[in-house]
């Protein structure tokens, strides 16, 4: 766990990067910093790994003061995703990745060897490894940006706008990929980011930071959409917050009833459309196990007569989603999720 | 001159190896000697004035603006100051070329130094690289491109610039142009100017070689 104690950065021009920032990352969780430029967010992560101190207050790390820490002996420590990547360009992507065990004086034999495991691990081919890094596309490299930061299995990872240099395809899918990296390492994460939707993405929890340093609020990423505490906080998260945040309720809980005969399948049981005189209509899909309540308002609203198909794995019919039992569904969430405005005579846009 | 041809082939054989100082083999070793060993000196001082300049910024102007003016000092009154403190010997050579050396391959090492992307030295301090290890294994090599560069142009101002110390009885290959001078004897300036050019251009492939087997991660 990394815990902030009222950790203020002021510079020698009396410029207030991070003001009285307490908070808490939790332990295999990822936690993201999010806020306009100029909020303290990259500022904050580097007083994590001492890359900058603070001025008054305490990091912990695992209740340790990282103050107490000799620098270079935490840094190795503590895995660091950046922006560019910042591979080093004379070292081959093998060399790179095994940047940090050969600062823990791992034998080199041993060190590569891990290198090109991790290399596996992040989606790259083996052939990519004797390679410099100018070889390499934008998101090749910050794949290996990535394998680096883990080549040590350090605890905690900081990441530092690591997806922001690169188009949106590719970074959607070095998100995903984290996701997964994560659901199977558990790491300790912070992440960085001026992108709100990234940080809906991928926080666990996320901190909303305003300009100045400060913190505006802190929540899971379902509660922020629906209880923004203030205006700041609701302007910077965007429109279609109600939307968005169907995307953190499962789909399973919604009622499927047997597909209707006008539903014409292929001989596997895969949707072809929806039967019409003089053709087929258009449908949509979703799959009850993996997707959200998002995807299945979605596969609804793409059909003409507002059913969804409910598929398995396969693409194979399981059954279908009518309007009513959506309505169902989103009214019990609207429901269940919305609390009374405070009686502060604030704007009530919710 | 009349009929006199420009090369005469015989006198080159006949003065290749005498044995004597001023045969053409011992001039163009002296030559080597008085061009190659202010370059290096230059790079071994240049590149801790470099460093400093580059890690405190406030030295790099003045550092330059001093090395400017050195260079800017005519090559001869140099050397004939020089002759007051060294003598007539190499040094008296040697010692102003180091300055020259020094004066280009100070702002090279600064420029190299500085052309390190912000990223890449960030990342190698977030990596846990301590200071010195982070200069000898990441900052130094990457200057590699710009020192060499600023190597090629010292080496090859050195190598001409050694004929001029001929004037003071040390100037290698220099030697042969005075001596073709004062006799009116085209061979010997011929033999001087084929062989100095031909030793820049040999200096300058033997850097690009260099650079290419030392920095195979550069863009082609």
């Amino acid at each position: 766990m990394i815990t902030f104690e009222g950790v203020t950065k002021r510079y020698d021009d009396g410029t207030v990067a991070v003001d009285d920032l307490s908070l808490e990352a939790p332990t295999g969780a990822i936690t993201v910093f999010v806020g306009p430029s100029g909020c303290g967010k990259t500022t904050s992560l580097r007083m994590i790994n001492r890359m900058i101190d603070a001025t008054e207050g305490r990091v912990l790390l695992d209740g340790q003061d990282v103050r107490e820490i000799d620098p270079p002996t935490l840094r190795r420590g503590i895995g660091y995703v950046i922006q560019q990547a910042g591979l080093f360009p004379h070292r081959k992507i093998v060399d790179n990745v095994a940047t940090v065990p050969y600062l823990l004086g791992w034998d080199r034999k041993r060190a590569r060897a891990r290198a090109m495991e991790l290399l596996e691990r992040v989606g790259l081919d083996a052939g990519l490894a004797r390679r410099y890094p100018f070889q390499l596309s934008g998101g090749q490299q910050q794949r290996v940006g990535v394998a680096r930061a883990l080549a040590a299995d350090p605890p905690v990872l900081l990441m530092d706008e690591p997806f922001s240099a690169v188009d949106p395809i590719v970074r959607a899918s070095l998100q995903d990929e984290l996701l997964r990296l994560q659901s199977d390492l558990q790491k300790t994460i912070v992440f960085v980011t001026h992108d709100i939707d990234e940080a809906i993405k991928l926080g666990d929890t996320v901190a909303v930071l305003r300009v100045g340093g400060r913190l505006a609020q802190m929540a899971g990423p379902a509660t922020l959409l629906t209880e923004p505490v203030d205006d700041f906080v609701r302007e910077f998260l965007g429109r279609d917050r109600g939307i968005r945040r169907l995307s953190f309720i499962p789909a399973k809980d919604v009622r499927l009833e047997a597909a209707p005969a006008d539903l014409v399948t292929d001989a596997a049981g895969r949707p072809l459309g929806w039967r019409a005189d003089g053709g087929l209509l258009p449908y949509g899909t979703f799959n009850p196990e993996r997707d959200s309540l998002r995807a299945a308002l979605d596969a609804a609203l793409l059909a003409a007569n507002g059913t969804a198909v409910a598929v398995d794995e396969d693409g194979r019919v399981i059954g279908v989603v009518t309007r009513e039992a959506l309505d169902e569904v989103l009214g019990q969430y609207a429901a269940r999720h919305t609390r009374p405005l405070p009686a502060t005579g604030e704007d009530p846009r919710g | 001159m009349g009929d006199e041809p420009l090369v005469r082939w015989d006198w080159i054989w006949r003065n290749w190896d005498t044995g004597r100082p001023d045969s053409i083999l011992a001039l163009l070793e002296s030559h080597v000697v008085m061009a190659f060993l202010p370059v290096l000196f230059g790079l071994l001082l240049a590149l801790p004035l470099g460093l400093a300049s580059a890690r405190w910024r406030w030295l790099y102007q003045p550092t330059v603006s001093v090395m400017n003016v050195v260079y800017s000092l005519p090559s001869i009154a140099v050397f004939i100051v020089m002759l007051a403190v060294t003598g007539l010997g190499q040094a008296t050579v040697i010692v102003p070329l180091t300055f020259y050396s020094l004066a280009i391959l100070i702002p090279a090492v600064v420029d190299g130094l500085t052309s390190i992307p912000d990223h890449v030295r960030k990342s190698a301090v977030a990596m846990g690289f301590t200071p010195l290890r982070r200069l000898v294994r990441v900052e130094l090599p990457l200057a590699v491109p710009v020192v060499l560069a600023g190597l090629r142009v010292a080496t090859v101002s050195s190598i001409s610039l050694v004929s001029v110390g001929a004037l003071i009885g040390q100037g290698g290959l220099g030697y042969l142009f005075i001596d073709g001078w004062q006799r009116q004897f085209t061979t010997p300036i011929v033999v001087g100017v084929v062989a100095t050019v031909l030793l820049a251009v040999i200096a300058d492939g033997l850097l690009v070689l260099a650079q290419r087997l030392l920095t195979p991660w550069r863009r082609a």
